[in-house]
C-alpha cells in the first residue's frame, strides 16, 4: 500500500460553528493527513484572528494558514485605525476577498465565527470559490458529509450554549 | 521576463476539456498536472444556483428562482437569495457560481453609487444596467476568465417594461420571457404557449409557479423553496420564501403491490 508521503498536507476535516443565544461555539477535529498517513494528530484547526473573531480551517493546511495569517494582519491594522474591535462581518469579508480573488490557487474552506457588539454572535461560511454565506450554523471539511442529515434534524433556533456544545461533541463522533 | 520555450518547460500539447477550458499538461515524472493554478482563469464553478425564470406581465416584470446553492451534486445551502434589487428600477437574478454573483453585486453597487453621486435627478434604469452587465460579461469572456453566471435583468422605468438576459460568454438579448439553465428547456416551451401581453399579477404568478413546479420535478438541483419578485413602476419587491404543492398520488404508489411483478 503506497503511503504517498509527498501528497499535499490536507486536513480531512470536520469543522462546525453554531450560534446560540449570546454567542457562538466553534468545533473542529485535530487530524492533519498526507495521503493515508496522519501527519499531525494534535492540530489546532480553530485559529484566532482577533480577540473576538476566530476561524475554523479546512482543506489545504498551507492555504488556510496563510489566509489566516494575512487576515489577522489586516484585522490588526484595521482595529488600530477603527479604534474599536473589528466586527465578524468585516473579518469574513477580508477572508472572502482573499478566497475569491485567488480562487484558482487556493483550496480551503473556512468557517468564520465571533461576537461583536452590533450583531452579536455570527457565523459565516466561506466555501471553495469565495462565496460568503451567513448561517445560524455551518459545517465544513470532508468529514461534514456525515453531518448534513444530523444537523437537519438536531439543530433548532435559540439553543443554549450547552445544547450547541453537545451537538458539536456528538458530531465529532461521526466518521 | 524569461522567455523559455514550451519544450524546455516540458509542456505538452494544449488540449480542451469538456469544462470549456484550455489546459496545458505539464509532465514532471509524477503524472501530469494542469497549469490551471498559474493562470488567471475561472475554470469551474463551485457553489451554484439553478434556474431563474422571468416574464413580462401587465404591470411590469415577475421573476422567480429557488433558494438553493449546490456544491457539485450536494445541495449544500438552502437559503441563498439569487435575486437582488438594483437601485429603484431593476432586479437582477442569477444562476451559476454564487461567488461571482456576489462580485457582480459589488460592481453594481459601485455603479449605482457613482450614479447617485451625480445627484442630477437621473437614475440608471434596467436598460442601462443590462448594457453594463453585457460589457462586463463579454470582456471577461474575451480574457478567458468568465464570471460563471447567467444573469436575468428586469425592471420598469417611466412606464417601460424591460426584461433581458446575459450569459457567461456575453450573449445578450431581450425578450418577453427568459429563463436560465434548465429553465430554457423546461420553462420556455410552457411560456411560449401560455404567455400573453396582458397577464394579471395573479395569472403571472400562477404561470411562473407552473414553470417552477416542472423544474422542481425534473431539475435535480432544484429545491422546493422559492421566491417570486415583482417589478412595477412603484418599485421592486421580493417575496418571502415559500414552497409549492406537488403531486405524488400516482396509482402505482398508492397501491404498490398491484401489478408489481414485472413493473418498474
Amino acid at each position: 500500500m503506497d503511503l504517498n508521503l509527498d501528497a499535499p498536507h490536507s486536513m480531512g476535516t470536520t469543522i462546525i460553528g453554531v450560534t446560540y443565544n449570546g454567542g457562538v461555539v466553534l468545533g473542529a477535529d485535530s487530524r492533519t493527513s498526507t495521503g493515508m498517513y496522519v501527519a499531525n494528530r494534535a492540530s489546532d484547526k480553530i485559529t484566532q484572528l482577533t480577540d473576538n473573531v476566530y476561524v475554523c480551517r479546512s482543506g489545504s493546511a498551507a492555504d488556510s494558514q496563510v489566509v489566516s495569517d494575512y487576515v489577522r494582519y489586516f484585522l490588526h491594522q484595521h482595529t488600530i485605525q477603527l479604534g474599536q474591535p473589528a466586527t465578524v462581518k468585516v473579518s469574513a469579508n477580508l477572508i472572502r476577498m482573499l478566497a475569491y480573488n485567488n480562487k484558482n490557487m487556493l483550496q480551503t474552506g473556512l468557517i468564520v465565527g465571533g461576537w461583536d457588539k452590533y450583531e452579536g454572535g455570527k457565523i459565516y461560511g466561506i466555501p471553495l470559490g469565495g462565496t460568503v454565506v451567513e448561517q445560524p450554523f455551518a459545517i465544513g471539511g470532508s468529514g461534514s458529509s456525515y453531518l448534513y442529515g444530523f444537523f437537519d434534524q438536531a439543530w433548532k433556533e435559540n439553543m443554549t450554549k450547552e445544547e450547541a456544545e453537545v451537538s458539536i461533541l456528538i458530531s465529532m463522533l461521526m466518521p | 521576463r524569461e522567455e523559455t520555450s514550451d519544450r524546455e518547460r516540458g509542456r505538452g500539447a494544449i488540449g480542451v476539456s469538456e469544462k470549456m477550458t484550455f489546459t496545458i499538461p505539464i509532465e514532471n515524472g509524477n503524472g501530469v498536472k494542469n497549469a490551471e493554478a498559474d493562470s488567471q482563469r475561472t475554470l469551474y464553478p463551485y457553489v451554484t444556483g439553478t434556474s431563474v425564470v422571468a416574464i413580462k406581465y401587465k404591470d411590469g416584470i415577475l421573476m422567480a428562482s429557488d433558494m438553493g446553492g449546490s456544491y457539485g451534486s450536494t445541495l449544500r445551502y438552502k437559503n441563498i437569495e439569487r435575486m437582488k434589487a438594483i437601485g429603484k428600477h431593476s432586479l437582477l437574478g442569477a444562476s451559476g457560481e454564487i461567488s461571482d454573483f456576489q462580485e457582480i453585486l459589488r460592481y453594481l453597487d459601485e455603479l449605482m453609487l457613482n450614479d447617485n453621486m451625480w445627484d442630477d435627478g437621473n437614475s440608471l434604469g434596467p436598460k442601462e444596467v443590462h448594457n453594463y452587465l453585457t460589457r462586463v460579461m463579454y470582456n471577461r469572456r474575451n480574457k478567458f476568465n468568465p464570471l460563471w453566471n447567467t444573469l436575468v435583468l428586469g425592471g420598469v422605468k417611466n412606464g417601460e417594461k424591460y426584461l433581458g438576459m446575459v450569459s457567461m460568454i456575453g450573449v445578450s438579448f431581450e425578450d418577453n420571457h427568459v429563463a436560465t439553465g434548465f429553465g430554457n428547456h423546461l420553462a420556455r416551451p410552457i411560456l411560449r404557449d401560455e404567455w400573453r401581453e396582458d397577464l394579471s399579477f395573479e395569472e403571472g404568478v400562477k404561470l411562473l409557479e407552473k414553470c417552477m413546479r416542472v423544474l422542481l420535478y425534473r431539475d435535480r438541483s432544484a429545491i422546493n423553496k422559492l421566491q417570486i419578485a415583482k417589478m412595477t413602476e412603484e418599485g421592486v419587491t421580493v417575496s418571502e420564501p415559500y414552497s409549492l404543492k406537488t403531486f405524488w398520488d400516482f396509482k402505482a404508489f398508492t397501491n404498490p403491490t398491484v401489478g408489481a411483478e414485472g413493473s418498474w
